[in-house]
């Protein structure tokens, strides 16, 4: 209660914004966290001032999110000061955080699928009275909070388990917001939101810095960090390499070089171009899926990319999914090879087709497992002799991914849980490399992965298409489906509204085509 | 080095529970004497644990993969039962003791099947089919047996072979060691087991990874239901009857087994090694509870209190193995 104390709040904003610019709110000095055999932070420096984005930059396992979990309170730094407003304070818990007037938005979602909308936004601050919870009065809060974000469509009572993932991200930032803090921590917000959700949320950090609160963000889109960030604290292994550089002054190279060490080829790779006869290897026609999309076809060649755009919630990761036959179409055929797909999943994997799903924690990751099993999950059976496991056999393949892909720590024994979320993303990609597909299905294949490993990543997925895969792309990022991929379907709605060579079509065409359709 | 770390986790939390066994021995020989820390007297010991035994190594793998099979125990009476009726004991003295050992083993696959596809294909919660699985077989159990107990009479044979001690060890006490061997073997070196633990980790992601999850979980239920079989043959040998009381409130001591052995009851996480200590300490303190004439009432409670005690030297031994690993 002591160190937890709340600072007054009745102070009018313009003031504390005028107090602010001399004095930060927020002072890390030489934090140090200590995780069994690891050494997730080894000094960092942060200083944040009220109405300011800060932005925090840094390689994946760079410490970002251990970072800011000490300051939420949900890791405790093994050495270090925190101070607020110049006082040190002790973050023992969540709730002493939100005390002190740190909200927190987490890097993977923590929302319970179980309770409603209101319900997760109001989670450990219900609004009561003796005990019996105010539920319209909830409702009404959370239907502002969600005006606010621009999600009318979704309601208060909505089960949060029935949303995507970014429809899960906006409830966790609709419940960061009915804090009322002094700084809104936000690690990786914009990764899973397309173009139009990410503007929505500039906005809404914008609104909150005009009333002074502070906003830490956290992002692996150095572009947004240009348009947004105020200040930047880089992080490498878990030290700050650069404190408070001011945005406006600071050329993109160099914070790529503070971060990575290196220069790192901010491109994609050359697109050779498909073969006018080239097989084509997946074939689906007339897919639909009951209510959420339909009547789509498309033809996926040997050594084609096809990205996949559209707003989340269009149906794009549905389609993914129902070719993989994770959902059971309602109509339509999808074909690998000629040959027709009757199945579930078993029957898609068995024929050569890969899907790494959108949500890696609840649908990828065995978390508690080594990464070696999770690297060979899908391939165990096939290294295995009469149903015997060869493990020595498991661990040089995944081995192998993790060189490839410089996933870091580089060591396959660790256990999923304790990878970062970049790290987390590359050994669900290894698992399918291993695999060797021949229809690679990738929902947000980059999503939560830095610069350095982007590059590789996109480079490791032309190189797939190259030995002859079929690739599908979906991605919130349009640059990112108009770099990577050689035809793109343009997705609004549950309907192909657009289907071309991706050369030919620019972003803002893409952007007013998603549009288009979802307005009508 | 993460060689290092990986043996240690297990054998950290293995420490807790030999050490408890270790505990419930010296207090064996010191309240007993010669009549705990005899060769007679140890044998005894595993004989009893012989059905708890076979049985919890079938359920370590349903838990193992997020489940559980409440109804063990009445299938183990039922399999007595059907396994000892006029019938099978006159088709056994005609074509051979196995038949009656065949009945009970199908008898338990099949319910353990039935439970599985109740599971798998049906969508019934494990906790719902396996309980309903309990009442109906108990109760077909009693329609069979008219409340009787069933003697074997006149199959010989069944109890030469069962009855018989090779190497000094009853042949009910190999077939204990020989099922857990197998399920260790199948649990930690085989495909198989590697499914059960990914579809107890995270049955989404398990699917999506092309594991066929649901024909697994009917393997796995038919597992418990075929070890639940082969407690009954071990039932029929040691009380040469079959009874509709046979396996009573058995479920509860297999999963306790399961449970203060380490295996997580949510899954993902199984070892047979630790179900085997399991079943050896409860084992054991029945057996110095028994020899010391103690009251049973006073045996339940410290039961009870084992297994807490075992759970939170686990939690422990967990704990101080993530300072210790990785
Ligand atoms: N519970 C844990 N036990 C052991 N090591 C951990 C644990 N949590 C994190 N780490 C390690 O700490 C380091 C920093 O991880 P962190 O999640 O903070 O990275 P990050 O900068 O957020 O990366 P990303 O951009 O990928 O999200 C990593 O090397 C990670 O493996
Ligand atoms: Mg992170």
């Amino acid at each position: 209660m002591v160190d937890a104390d709340p600072q007054p709040t009745e102070s009018p904003a313009p003031q504390r914004a005028e107090r602010t610019a001399q004095q930060p709110f927020l002072e890390m000095r030489g934090i140090v966290k200590e995780f069994p055999g690891a050494r997730a932070l080894d000094g960092v420096d942060l200083e944040v001032r009220p109405g300011e984005v800060h932005c925090l930059l840094g390689q994946n396992g760079a410490g970002k999110s251990t970072l800011i979990k000490t300051l939420a309170g949900a890791h405790q730094p093994t050495s270090g000061e925190i101070l607020i407003d110049g006082e040190p304070v002790t973050i023992s818990d969540p709730v002493a955080a939100l005390r002190l007037g740190i909200a927190t938005i987490y890097q993977e979602l923590d929302v319970v699928d179980g309770l409603t909308v209101a319900e997760n936004i109001y989670l450990g601050h219900e609004l009561a009275s003796g005990g019996v919870t105010r539920r319209a009065e909830a409702a009404r809060n959370t239907r502002k909070l969600l005006e606010r974000l621009g999600h009318t469509e979704i309601t208060p009572h909505r089960e949060v388990g029935s949303l995507s993932a970014a429809g899960k991200q906006i409830v966790s930032l609709a419940r960061a917001l009915s804090r009322d803090a002094r700084v809104v921590i936000m690690d990786e917000p914009s990764a899973v939101l397309d173009s139009e959700e990410v503007g929505n949320l500039h906005r809404i950090v914008r609104e909150l810095t005009a009333d002074g609160v502070a906003v830490v963000y956290i992002s692996h889109r150095l572009e947004e960090i240009r348009q947004l960030g105020d200040r930047i604290t880089v992080l490498k292994d878990g030290r700050t390499v650069a404190e408070s550089l001011v945005v406006a002054d600071t050329p993109t190279d160099d914070l790529i070089k503070l971060m990575t060490g290196r220069a790192v080829e901010y491109a994609f790779p050359d697109r050779p171009g498909v073969a006018e006869d080239a097989a084509p290897v997946l074939e689906v026609e007339d897919l639909a899926l009951g209510g959420v999309f339909s009547d789509v076809s498309l033809t996926v060649r040997a050594g084609e990319i096809v990205g996949l755009a559209g707003l989340v919630g269009s149906g794009r990761s549905e389609i993914l999914e129902t070719i993989y036959g994770a959902r059971r179409a309602t109509s339509g055929t999808v074909r690998v090879g000629g040959k027709r797909l009757r199945g579930g999943v078993d029957a898609a994997v068995a024929a050569g087709i890969g899907l790494c799903p959108e949500e890696r924690k609840s649908q990828g990751l065995l978390l508690d497992e080594p990464v070696y099993r999770n690297i060979t999950l899908s391939t165990f059976a096939r290294t295995a002799r009469a149903g015997l496991l060869d493990e020595k056999a498991e661990r040089a393949a995944a081995r192998e991914q993790v060189e490839a892909l410089d996933l870091r720590p580089a060591s396959v024994e660790r256990h999923a849980r304790t990878l970062s979320g970049g790290n987390q993303q590359k050994a669900l990609l290894a698992r399918w490399l291993v695999h060797g597909c021949r229809v690679l299905l990738l929902d947000e294949p980059t999503r939560g992965v830095d610069v350095g490993a982007r590059a590789e990543i996109y480079t490791l997925i032309r190189r797939l298409a190259d030995d002859g895969a079929a690739v599908i792309v979906v991605s919130s990022e349009i640059p990112e489906v108009l770099g990577l991929a050689d035809r793109v379907l343009v997705i609004s709605d549950g309907k192909a509204v657009h289907e071309g060579p991706a050369g030919e079509i620019d972003e803002h065409a893409v952007l007013d085509l998603v549009m288009e359709g979802s307005v009508a | 080095m993460s060689q290092r770390s990986a043996l240690m986790g297990p054998a950290l939390r293995m420490g807790g529970l030999v050490l408890a066994l270790v505990l419930l021995v010296v207090v064996g020989v010191a309240t007993g004497g010669e009549r705990f820390w005899s060769t007679g007297n140890l044998i005894t010991v595993l004989s009893l644990a012989a059905v708890t035994g076979v049985v919890s190594i079938g359920m370590t793998f349903v838990i193992t993969s997020g489940g559980i099979d409440l109804s063990v125990g009445a299938v183990v009476g039922l399999a007595s039962v059907w396994a000892s009726t006029l019938a099978t004991q006159y088709a056994a003295q005609d074509y051979g003791w196995w038949v009656i050992v065949v009945t009970a083993l199908a008898v338990g696959l099949v319910a353990g099947l039935v439970n599985g596809a109740l599971v798998a294909y049906g969508k019934v919660p494990a906790f719902i089919a396996t309980l309903a699985m309990l009442a109906a077989a108990r109760g077909l159990a009693e329609i069979i047996a008219g409340r009787r107990t069933q003697v074997i009479r006149d199959v010989e044979p069944f109890f030469d072979v069962f009855q018989s001690r090779p190497l000094g060890v009853p042949t009910i006490v190999w077939i204990f060691v020989v099922v857990a061997a197998a399920g260790w073997f199948l649990l930690n070196r085989t495909t198989f087991g590697r499914r059960t633990v990914a579809v107890g980790g995270n049955p989404e992601a398990s699917r999506l990874a092309g594991i066929k999850i649901k024909r697994h979980t009917l393997y796995l239920y038919g597992i418990a239901g075929l070890t639940a079989g082969i407690g009954a043959v071990i039932l029929l040998a040691r009380t040469t009857a079959g009874s509709s009381t046979h396996g009573t409130l058995l479920e509860l001591d297999a999963i306790a087994a399961v449970v203060v052995g380490g295996t997580l009851l949510a899954g993902g996480r199984g070892t047979i090694t630790g179900t085997v200590l399991g079943v050896l300490i409860f084992s054991t303190l029945t057996n110095v509870f028994v020899l010391n004439n103690l009251d049973s009432s006073v045996q339940a409670i410290a039961k009870g209190a084992i297994i807490v005690v075992a759970v939170l030297l686990q939690q422990w031994f967990a704990a101080r193995e993530k300072v210790t690993s990785t």
